[in-house]
């Protein structure tokens, strides 16, 4: 289809009192070339929105470029599907920020001119659709893995079951009794009926269990992947449309606690696992290990090796309310014994307080808050001692079993200690490297992703062994599209938790499936039907693109070339911004159309009158800064601001054309980033951070200042800084003076 | 995600953290949904936050992410100021009635602010728990989805001479509004309405309303944010003056059976935000929290000893008996039993935060055809999903988890059919 570009300004909220439209309206029509340009008085009322309606219609414009407001308003009225629609905020930008009618003029000029070269440079992209398969791999088979199959199944798609185990059911599989999931009136234990959930999974028509298999190898994309599923020495490829890890925990290894609490030395000194399987497998009746005798009293120690900088030091969450239920397996039907819990800090969050009540109202159960200090046996009984307790502030309890409340590792923690370590020893060269993979024992990965940049799930800094996720607002937002973690390997909960998790997992497999088959990007760009098409001739297999892409989507043959998977995509750009070469482009959005926009943005021949250009975030930065417009907060007329979909995609090359252009400085607001990182797109804007380290290499060339170009960390909130931020900018900037290259 | 050709419908009740999770979630699956929110905005609680726990970061930006997806998905209509009057019918074909109150100002507003600037009359500002008054038209807050002016018609002076209508000049405001009643029918409904700050003037020995210096933890919250009354600064009400010491009483209302029997989750960890940001603005500054249990669960527990960290930071196991004033100044004397040592400790601050709990929407006013339990928390039932706050106390994180689960649960009912 012919792109047809119409623009329409308008001259309402204070533009017309002050731009000169109709200078606008010439420069668009006999510089920029627009076929159809047209002013109202009012854009956004009917007789506006008409008007464009009626060039649509009549004219076939389909390329639209709306001078005025902001999108934060009249998003409604604006909205023309099947149209390319570029909104440039005049009335933000020029009229509320900036204070004289003149450099209104001159920024209105400049930021109109940037989105008609926008709407000219941008095609309307058409997306990526391949064949696909619209079905769900789950690994892991217990609990959470299972309700997870179940609910993707129960929406009317194949799923994949894959357990290492000969049968389903996982660590619920040990279990005597479950907590109940809310109504604790009537009663505190209840039976954990795996049973059920097993038999609606393996008769399920839609699910295919595979037991005592293994994920041999995971190649390809969202909705092509091939998994390679392993079972007795054969193995079988299928493809699948998107992933569900569910491979749970691991018991704290006990051991560890030989010193600290006699583990493996005393023999009645038990963790809250063994405990559990002891009340199993005698339905019930606690007979302690050393003798077999029943007993009538134990005591429980929480955060055993928890909340604890030499062993585990996270909370599981769900051991509080473990040996709560615990408990009452001793004093149930026994008027006599005795259950004592010394804890750290209870913590039964939300209803589970009820839970917590119950027990402080059953006879037997004994809470106490404390700090065990030492353990020691008498006869046949075991001592232990409690410090700045409620009980003293030294206190021995005597009892005849002691229960650790040790806490849940992630399944996912000894693939990555392995891969940090290997990654380590390979930052300090090839012999450290070939040196750690000759010495240090291989675990057992689980998804084996055939991926360049690792053969697991990224996992988060100082996060022990959890897997990825941007953990607040987004919580299924993995740094690789269409695999989702859920239950214990994301963090630790207990199986209420971790089955809610699974739903909400099965829900964003199933919407990732659905949106690579019509070829629209996953969260958080879900209606970007446009994807990286790099010009691979031109490619010198540098690897950037495939080293950055914070999604992984990028692989690469022996030699370096990159292939491109777009289902994997998000659609950030950082590969863009990596390339040296400048090969990367999306249909709407490129290193030439942005190039091409700041090319055209006024530089002023005046040394007193600096330019500057603004590269920000367009989801936080760029909102603060029309926040900061909203609250009438005044900008020096020297900046000019370009919104970028992530720094991520800021290329250097920008810097380099606009500073020789004569551009006195470049400014660039990104994201908070570090552990805390607040980008979207994980690395965006830390990758231009690092990539700025290098543009000193440029400066240098040039003979420019390296003050000239600086980054700031913005977040969405800190619209108050953005004029402090320009105003030090811009001090700097005239105390070195203006860029020589002005006027050439 | 269709069925038989016809879309799959979801009300979502509260336009809140939850409910445009579990809308936006619905809708990028292919459902039709339907989001109703009594505020004259989006976002719910958390756009009254200055950060969360515990990256300490906006909210707004995730919340902007949310409204961009809601401006570019023709599946999601939403309704502000907006309340479910009645629902009828059964799983998978319910009826459902919605109240749209006036706002009084339509689609051609521009959020361009001339009618403020005119308008005559202010009211206290409920975004912001009544520390300051806005005009009696306004923005709800800057960044605020949808970016409109609202008129609180009870704050107009009775024989107002309407000097807003006269400024507008895009015929925005229409004081002949009226309430407005639509129906739709859809097939699964998610419950998404969240919870209120317990009021805190009903515990009789913590001196709310009583006693200078004494605030809610939500209080706090708009303080630190740069968008709320004092621009940012944690300052005391009575006298402007910067805080150098702070109690911290944790429960206030939660675990009680008085009051609110459950926990409420947030409590312990958002007093923990709230020292980081006293700390921020003064390194200096000293904190006691009172508490029964120190509650961060999970990786949270990273968060506790960061705070700790920072020094000054007074945990003490202790049940707050009393709070009044300083006999000689606005300061406020805390008593408080010190449970481990079994001492009385009297402590002589600056400022008062009340941790006050999460309560149910549900537990003063019920949507009409749902089912509650008695401490307010909704009950599910075949074609109707709580998530988040109106289910059980949770974190934004866990909101965000359970919301998405209610939202798979709702599009089951569409594809049942």
């Amino acid at each position: 289809m012919e792109k047809k570009i119409g623009l329409y300004i308008c001259k309402g909220c204070g533009i017309g009192d002050v731009v000169n439209t109709e200078k606008i309206v010439n420069i668009a029509k006999n510089a920029l070339r627009v076929p159809v340009v047209a002013e109202s008085d009012v854009l956004c009322s009917k007789e506006g929105v008409d008007l464009i309606k009626k060039d649509i219609a009549e004219q076939g414009v389909n390329s639209i470029v709306i001078a005025g407001c902001s999108p934060r308003v009249k998003t409604e009225e604006f909205n023309f599907p099947g149209c390319f629609v570029e909104r440039v905020p005049v009335r933000e930008l020029a009229i509320w920020t900036i204070e004289t009618d003149e450099e209104k003029q001159l920024a209105a000029e400049d930021y109109i001119k940037m989105g008609v070269i926008k709407a000219q440079k941008a095609d309307i992209p058409e997306p990526y659709v391949i064949e696909i398969v619209k079905n769900v791999l789950v690994v892991g088979g217990g609990v959470s893995g299972m309700t997870a199959a179940l609910e993707v199944a129960n929406c009317g798609y194949e799923v994949v079951l894959v357990e290492k185990e000969s049968e389903l059911g996982g660590f619920a599989r040990k279990l005597y009794k479950k907590v109940p999931t809310d109504d604790y009136s009537k009663g505190v234990l209840a039976d954990v009926n795996l049973e059920p959930l097993i038999n609606n999974v393996t008769t399920h028509p839609k699910i295919k269990v595979y037991t005592s298999s293994r994920i041999e190898k995971i190649d390809g994309q969202p909705g092509d992947f091939d998994v390679t599923i392993s079972k007795n020495g054969s193995s079988e490829t299928i493809k699948i449309g998107a992933i569900i890890q569910a491979t749970g925990w691991k018991p704290y290894d006990a051991k560890k606690l030989a010193k600290k609490y006699g583990y493996g030395k005393f023999k009645d000194v038990v963790t809250n696992f063994e405990f559990e399987e002891i009340a199993k497998n005698n339905n019930g009746v606690i007979k302690r290990p050393s003798d077999q005798r029943v007993v009538t009293s134990v005591l429980f120690i929480q955060c055993a090796g928890q909340r604890d900088s030499e062993h585990i030091p996270y909370c599981s969450g769900m051991c509080c309310t473990t040996s709560l239920k615990q408990a009452r397996y001793v004093t149930d039907g026994n008027p006599d014994a005795a259950a004592m819990i010394i804890y750290k800090d209870m913590r039964t969050p939300g209803k589970l307080e009820y839970y917590y009540k119950e027990a402080q109202n059953t006879p037997g159960v004994m809470l106490a808050k404390g700090e065990v200090t030492a353990i020691r046996e008498e006869y046949d009984k075991l001592i232990v001692t409690v410090e700045d307790s409620l009980l003293g502030q030294k206190t021995d309890i005597e009892t005849e079993m002691v229960v650790l409340a040790t806490g849940m590792v992630p399944t996912t923690k000894e693939p990555q200690d392995y891969l940090i370590g290997l990654s380590q020893a390979a930052a300090k060269g090839d012999e450290e490297k070939a040196k750690y993979l000759e010495t240090t024992k291989k675990p057992e990965f689980i998804l084996n992703l055939g991926y360049r940049q690792g053969p697991e799930l990224p996992f988060l800094e100082g996060g022990f062994g959890f897997v990825d996720s941007n953990f607040i607002c987004f919580q299924y937002e993995t740094r690789r599209t269409g695999i989702y973690a859920i239950g214990p390997v994301r963090q630790p909960m207990n199986m209420t938790e971790a089955q809610e998790d699974a739903r909400g997992a099965a829900l964003k497999a199933i919407q990732c499936i659905e949106h690579v088959a019509k070829g629209i990007a996953v969260h958080p760009r879900a209606w970007d039907t446009s994807f990286p098409e790099p010009n691979l001739t031109k490619c010198t297999a540098c690897k950037r693109c495939t080293e950055e892409c914070p999604f992984g989507a990028i692989d690469e043959d022996e030699k370096g070339i990159p292939f491109y998977k777009p289902n994997r995509c998000r659609r950030c750009g950082t590969c863009m911004g990596a390339c040296p070469e400048r090969i990367v482009a999306f249909k709407d959005y490129n290193v030439d159309m942005l190039g091409t926009m700041m090319k055209n943005v006024s530089v002023p021949s005046e040394d007193d009158k600096p330019r500057i250009i603004v590269l920000c975030c367009e989801n936080d930065a760029f909102p603060a800064t029309e926040t900061a417009a909203l609250k009438r907060l005044k900008l020096d007329p020297a900046v000019r601001f370009i919104q970028l979909r992530c720094l991520g995609s800021m290329n250097l090359v920008w810097i380099a054309d606009a500073l020789s252009r004569g551009v006195d400085g470049m400014l660039l607001l990104g994201c908070k980033f570090g552990e805390n990182y607040q980008c979207h797109f994980a690395k965006g804007s830390e990758l231009a951070k690092y990539r700025l380290g290098k543009v000193q290499e440029t400066l240098d060339r040039l003979q420019l200042e390296s003050d000239r170009v600086q980054m700031f960390e913005l977040a969405i909130d800190e619209y108050w800084r953005v004029p402090q931020i320009i105003n030090e900018f811009m001090d700097k900037i005239r105390e070195i003076g203006p860029n020589p290259f002005k006027g050439f | 995600m269709h069925h038989n050709g016809s879309p799959n419908r979801i009300l979502v009740i509260g336009g809140g953290f939850s409910g445009l999770t579990a809308g936006i979630e619905a809708a990028e699956t292919g459902a039709e949904v339907i989001i109703v929110e009594k505020n004259p905005y989006l976002g719910g609680r958390v756009a009254q936050l200055n950060k969360y726990f515990p990256k300490i970061c906006p909210p707004l930006c995730g919340l902007e992410i949310n409204y961009r997806r809601i401006k570019v998905n023709p599946n999601i209509t939403f309704y502000t100021m907006a309340q479910v009057d009645s629902i009828s019918g059964v799983s998978g074909d319910y009826n459902v009635k919605i109240k749209i109150k006036p706002r009084y100002v339509n689609e051609n507003c521009t959020a361009c602010n001339a009618c403020a600037e005119v308008c005559p009359a202010e009211r206290d500002s409920d975004f912001n728990f009544g520390l300051n008054k806005t005009k009696a038209i306004y923005l709800p807050f800057e960044q605020s989805f949808p970016l409109r002016y609202v008129l609180d018609r009870t704050a107009c002076p009775k024989d107002c001479s309407a000097p807003c209508v006269a400024a507008c000049k895009y015929n925005a405001i229409d004081l002949n509004m009226q309430e407005q009643i639509i129906e739709v029918k859809v097939n699964s409904i998610v419950v998404a309405t969240g919870w209120k700050p317990y009021d805190a003037a009903k515990i009789d020995n913590l001196g709310f309303g009583k006693v200078k210096n004494v605030i809610t933890n939500m209080m706090l919250e708009r303080m630190a944010s740069t968008n709320g009354p004092t621009e940012g600064q944690i300052i005391r009400t009575s006298d402007g003056k910067p805080v150098e010491k702070v109690a911290f009483v944790q429960c206030a209302g939660s675990r009680d059976e008085n009051h609110l029997p459950f926990c409420s989750y947030i409590c312990c960890l958002a007093s923990l935000k709230h020292t980081l940001y006293i700390k921020e603005q003064n390194p200096d500054a000293e904190v006691f929290i009172y508490y029964i249990d120190i509650r961060t669960p999970g990786r949270y527990e990273k968060f506790l000893n960061q705070v700790l960290e920072k020094g000054g930071v007074n945990l003490i196991k202790g049940k707050v008996a009393a709070i009044e004033q300083d006999a000689d100044s606005d300061d406020v004397i805390v008593t408080a039993e010190d449970i481990l040592s079994g001492t009385k400790i009297k402590q002589k601050v600056d400022m008062v935060v009340l941790a006050t709990g999460m309560q149910p929407e549900g537990l003063e006013f019920k949507v009409p055809g749902l089912k509650y339990a008695v401490d307010g928390f909704v009950i599910d039932a075949d074609g109707i999903y709580s998530a988040g706050c109106a289910k059980n106390p949770m974190d934004v994180a866990g909101c965000g988890k359970d919301s998405t689960g209610a939202a798979l649960k709702a599009i089951q009912i569409g594809v049942r059919r």
